[in-house]
């Protein structure tokens, strides 16, 4: 734990020995995932056939939104030092909520808005049993993980509802007029500005970086650690909900089993976005970044005709990489420092 | 904490608070292993077959064996404050793995089978320990991508093929059917694995070690042991048994697809967390992992016959796992509060 928190020390005295701002600037970890990304673009555009048509941009984009929804929050959890595992299991209960009461003739809004609702309340559930009665969100939220999914495959079984208005399908599935972006990129984008302010320009959001680097220090300086990891939860929840509502819409069907395995791909591209899982390091465009460089590479390997379990692989190892290269350079770093170090005693 | 020298009574007293407090670990796997006999006597009062078919007894003892090996691995990693998310991809790479080599190898003895499926599956915990302890990456963020990579090997490997029961040898298979005194023979080999390492973990050196690594990762290796080798031996053991289970699989079950062994990473912590291991590390037996898992399979199959549909297990799992750490959170509460009453009262 130590190891990576230690880097921020050296870096930070190398800083007056003269690095030019645009150097301390692009060179760092979100750089790195920046400039991954619009390499893997290149590459695909210049190698994969069919990569630069308009329609791969809208499939790439319309498949990442929810994953791009969901990493919103779970980046401001992790920073903070905790994790949310449950994220798929509310999507598919939010999505099987939408089914049930529009299968059972209830307004559409009206089943949308409880999808939403039924994320909050998971996402309460959570944030209860974390912060109120003190357990750690990893247990909390493999627990949840598996109730959540067990409540939406108990409740709908092995049926799936597929019936849903076509104004609101279409709606989902529908572009930005004049472009092939995904109208839900709207919705994300007026997320990402609050979530991004919030965390990168309010007091409420460095107390997140305070809580995650050490939450007894926090809590001596006036952080309220339990409200504001609370909110982390109904946030996440309340995110995830949404994105349900949007997946039911875009597959265009409500089932107990839809988006198995997607806190893995959250989980994923916030770590690969530089998101530290010890907690207080971390930004959102990283996580952007992250989200997009793992959709960006799978869908140029599919379209070049690899195999999902291949990409499945690709993604491990990329996150893997990732995370070892990061505790790699943490390595270099302060050896770099030490060795600095003693040649200015000796010096 | 200032000792009381003088008094006898307070002595006493201390020492029956000692003893309430092993009273109450040794209450926890007593206590899981009461709700899995009510979840048994229960559900044969409904339903005779349950247990009283020779099918029934023959199904309750050997599911959960299987996970039960898995679980015993993963309490080895939870209890040094890691975890081990990859188990059920090595569950599915070592029981195909199975399968091929009776297709390949015609002839080639069970026994060989055996530690090859327990060698690989060492091989690759092997490459999850050494991940998290030679680059100091979280087990959460290494196993997570073992997890995609293993299965994706798996199916790239497998692909749209399986194993059929036809493929296995009849002396394998037999051994998915075989009882010695009426108890399976896989359940024996179980519970010999699970007594092996239980007595590990309490009475030797070593096994203790894991529970200080676990404790205060720091202070274990102040203290000058070797943190990184416990470790990685905690995520082989968590490799080889998931491998030996993936073999036991294929005997139980005789089909094998590119999907076995799927969810199982969840099975196997939700056994370990209800069985008292706990998620912070340094808490738990191997005992209470087993148990958890023969509960959390029971209660599974229990469902169905008291006529709750089976899609819901999930949802009784979770709701388990939930309720096994809000009652160790509320008893650690207690106790503490009781510990501090009572050195409250000595200083007085």
């Amino acid at each position: 734990m130590t190891e990576l928190r230690t880097v921020s020390g050296p870096r930070r005295t190398m800083v007056p020995h003269g690095r030019p701002l645009w150097r301390r600037a692009v060179l760092t970890r979100e750089g790195a995932v920046i400039g991954m990304l619009a390499v893997v673009i290149v590459v695909a555009l210049t190698t994969v056939p069919n990569f630069d048509s308009p329609l791969t941009i809208t499939f790439l984009l319309r498949d990442v939104a929810p994953i791009l929804l969901i990493a919103l929050p779970m980046t401001l959890i992790i920073i903070t030092e905790e994790i949310d595992l449950s994220v798929a299991s509310v999507v598919a209960l939010s999505s099987v909520t939408v089914g049930i009461l529009t299968r059972d003739g209830a307004p559409f809004e009206l089943a949308m808005v409880a999808g939403v609702l039924v994320g909050a309340v998971a996402g309460t559930i959570n944030g209860f049993l974390v912060t109120v009665v003190g357990l750690p969100s990893l247990a909390v939220t493999i627990g949840s993980l598996a109730m959540f999914r067990g409540i939406s495959v108990g409740l709908l079984g092995t049926q799936a509802v597929t019936d849903f208005p076509e104004e609101w399908t279409s709606l989902a599935r529908s572009n930005i007029p004049g472009t092939p972006i995904p109208s839900i990129m709207i919705a994300f984008v007026i997320l990402a500005i609050i979530f991004g302010v919030v965390l990168h320009a309010t007091p409420f959001g460095r107390s997140l970086y305070a809580i995650g680097l050490n939450k007894e220090a926090a809590h001596f300086s006036g952080v309220n650690v339990g409200r504001t990891k609370f909110i982390l939860f109904v946030a996440s929840g309340t995110v995830s909900g949404f994105a349900g509502v949007y997946f039911t819409l875009l597959y265009g069907n409500a089932r107990g089993e839809n988006a198995t395995g997607m806190e893995l791909a959250v989980i994923a591209a916030v770590l690969l976005g530089g998101v530290s899982i010890f907690g207080g390091r971390g930004a959102l465009h990283g996580v952007i970044a992250g989200v997009l460089l793992i959709g960006t590479i799978g869908s140029a390997l599919r379209l070049a005709g690899v195999t999902a379990d291949i990409i499945n692989v690709i993604t491990g190892v990329v996150l893997v990489l990732s995370v070892v290269s990061a505790s790699f350079l943490a390595w270099f770093h302060r050896a770099r420092a030490t060795a600095r170090a003693r040649g200015e005693k000796q010096g | 904490m200032t000792v009381p020298t003088t008094a006898a009574g307070s002595i006493a007293a201390r020492r029956t608070a000692l003893a309430k407090v092993g009273a109450r670990l040794l209450s926890r796997e007593a206590g899981v292993a009461a709700t899995l006999i009510l979840v048994v006597v229960f559900t044969t009062l409904q339903n005779p077959n349950f247990v009283f078919s020779p099918d029934g007894y023959r199904d309750l003892l050997l599911t959960p064996s299987i996970l039960m090996l898995v679980a015993v691995g993963q309490a080895f990693v939870i209890i040094t404050r890691n975890v081990d998310l990859s188990v059920g991809s090595i569950v599915g790479i070592t029981a195909y793995l199975t399968g091929r080599l009776f297709i390949d190898i015609p002839g080639i003895p069970v026994l060989a089978v055996f530690l090859a499926g327990a060698i690989v599956g060492g091989a690759l915990g092997l490459i999850n320990g050494a991940l998290v302890a030679v680059a100091r990456v979280p087990a959460l963020v290494i196993t997570l991508g073992t997890l995609y990579i293993y299965r994706g090997l798996n199916v790239a490997w497998v692909g749209s093929d399986r194993i059929n029961a036809s493929d296995l040898p009849r002396e394998f298979r037999s051994l998915g059917t075989e009882q010695i005194l009426s108890i399976p023979v896989l359940t024996l080999v179980a519970v010999m694995v699970l007594i092996a390492a239980a007595w590990y973990l309490r009475n030797t050196r070593g096994g203790r070690e894991f529970y200080a690594i676990g404790s205060d990762p720091d202070a274990a290796d102040l203290y000058g042991l070797k943190v990184n080798r416990r470790i990685i031996t905690a995520f082989v053991m968590s490799g080889a048994l998931s491998g030996l289970a993936g073999v036991m699989f294929a005997a139980r079950y005789g089909t094998v697809s590119s999907q076995a062994g799927t969810g199982w990473e969840l099975q196997a912590i939700g056994a370990a967390v209800i069985g008292g291991v706990a998620i912070s590390g340094g808490v738990g037996t191997v005992w209470g992992a087993a148990i958890g898992a023969f509960l959390l399979l029971t209660i599974n199959r229990a469902l169905p016959v008291i006529g709750i549909q089976d899609f819901w297990q999930r949802a009784v799992v979770g709701a388990l796992i939930i309720g096994a750490i809000v009652l160790d959170r509320v008893l650690a509460v207690r106790q503490a509060r009781k510990l501090r009453e009572l050195r409250d009262t000595n200083n007085d």
